[in-house]
């Protein structure tokens, strides 16, 4: 028991870490800022254009999403931060992590807006353009809105995975919570410092998961 | 000369990303990574989907402290990135004691969030089988556990196809991630390959060799989502 609280729960080492800890909370939330807005318009572009009528076009983007949701994010993150820079390439590890996870994101959040759009009935498209709507105008102003409501506790269970899969960035020298605890880990050879940055994902997310669940648990009725 | 200028380009790119002489050295390293893959990813998917659909069988029998128990463990494994527990359990179990392979943390960890994900989906799946089911069982004499094994949960695994896919899909990924503790996976293979090589070439085979193993698993989900697409009551 001891060993356990000496190793996992080391009050002095957690309190010495905890500034540097936070300035790691600092870059995550400043990645998360940037991500899942990149994401969430990203997606939603797509999942516009896949509503094409043609369908050579339209089969195109499917490649082009199921391609990024068969790459690991992880994978896709290491090929564009030390893959590219051997083709001459270069871009600062901010953007290569964001461009990263952009292109990831924006794959699962196209398909989240597509099931969205499908899941309303080609009557409200048809009655918004008989009230004298454009195709554009109908889209933002009636199809949009109830589409994105539908879809919402997958919109929120995917956002909870991007802020999750931040701490992936860690690996590519991105100096967020993750990196700034497995610092301080292998600084001290103690795991207080991870079970401290596990708790303060835990505070954020939580609440979180709490509401999706209920949310899940509604629309399932 | 304008048509010199995309050649040299295409040549440029040709030598970063598929140098022949690499693909040549590195295959079978590459080729050992995938069985590695493929070995975990099967672990974790029999082991987390079962364990997942045990937890929300479980939890129909509404037990207030188990119930309690189930739904911390599925929330906290929902809300923890993988990777920070891959470092916490690889790390902190030797510190107290305990020595797990790399391998065996990899499969433990991404087993049990699979198995929260699942559980949560399942449950999902149980409360959408309408009462009337239950009634109509019971009814004929089945008990509850008969009733919960031979009526519910086959309609609740019906429904639950679509979405658990997709999960499971993404959680298979996370393989990759066991490269951060030295798992012999595609991902590490690649990035030993590449330090050693000096090159790109390697880390362009490690993404072929993840596209060529889960393009046809992502067009399944997606052809499974249509099939059986997850019916709202």
């Amino acid at each position: 028991m001891d060993a356990i609280i000496q190793n996992f729960f080391n009050i002095p080492i957690m309190t010495e870490a905890f500034p540097f800890l936070m300035r790691g909370l600092g870059t995550t939330a400043l990645l998360c800022l940037a991500v899942i807005p990149l994401g969430l318009i990203g997606g939603l572009v797509v999942a516009l254009m896949m509503g094409t009528k043609n369908r050579v076009y339209k089969w195109a983007l499917i490649c082009v999403v199921d391609f990024f949701r068969a790459v690991p994010p992880l994978v896709l993150l290491i090929f564009i931060y030390s893959g590219l820079p051997f083709a001459g390439i270069n871009i600062p590890p901010f953007a290569a992590v964001c461009l990263g996870f952009m292109l990831n994101n924006s794959a699962y959040y196209a398909e989240i807006y597509r099931a969205g759009i499908e899941s309303i009935g080609a009557g409200q498209m048809e009655a918004a353009r008989s009230t004298g709507l454009n195709n554009t105008q109908s889209m933002i102003y009636v199809i949009l809105p109830q589409a994105t409501r539908n879809v919402l506790p997958d919109l929120l269970s995917n956002t909870i995975e991007v802020v999750k899969l931040t701490s992936i960035a860690s690996v590519v020298a991105m100096q967020e919570l993750l990196y700034s605890a497995d610092m301080a880990r292998s600084l001290t050879y103690n795991s207080s410092p991870i079970v401290l940055a596990a708790g303060i994902y835990l505070i954020i997310l939580w609440p979180v998961v709490r509401l999706l669940s209920r949310l899940e648990h509604r629309v399932g009725h | 000369m304008n048509a010199d200028v995309p050649r040299g380009r295409w040549e440029i790119f040709v030598e970063t990303f598929f140098r022949q002489d690499l693909i040549d050295e590195y295959s079978g390293a590459i080729l050992q990574g995938m069985v590695v893959t493929i070995e975990i990813a099967i672990l974790v998917v029999l082991c987390g989907l079962a364990l997942g659909l045990v937890l929300a069988m479980i939890r129909a029998y509404r037990v207030w402290a188990i119930n309690v128990v189930i739904t911390v463990f599925v929330d906290v494994l929902r809300a923890l990135p993988p990777l920070v527990l891959i470092l916490l359990v690889y790390f902190g179990l030797p510190l107290v004691g305990l020595n797990f392979s790399s391998f065996v943390v990899l499969w433990l960890v991404l087993t049990l969030v699979l198995a929260a994900f699942a559980e949560e989906i399942f449950w999902a799946g149980i409360l959408s089988v309408h009462k009337g089911q239950w009634e109509a069982a019971r009814s004929t004499g089945l008990g509850f556990s008969e009733t919960l094994a031979y009526i519910i949960i086959p309609q609740a695994v019906r429904m639950t196809v679509a979405p658990l896919t997709n999960r499971t899909i993404a959680i298979t990924k996370n393989t990759a991630l066991g490269t951060v503790i030295g798992v012999s996976e595609i991902l590490n293979q690649a990035t030993t390959a590449q330090s050693f090589s000096g090159s790109a070439t390697p880390l362009m085979m490690g993404a072929i060799a993840y596209i060529v193993l889960f393009i046809p698993i992502v067009a399944l989900g997606r052809w499974i989502e249509t099939r059986f697409a997850w019916r709202r009551a």
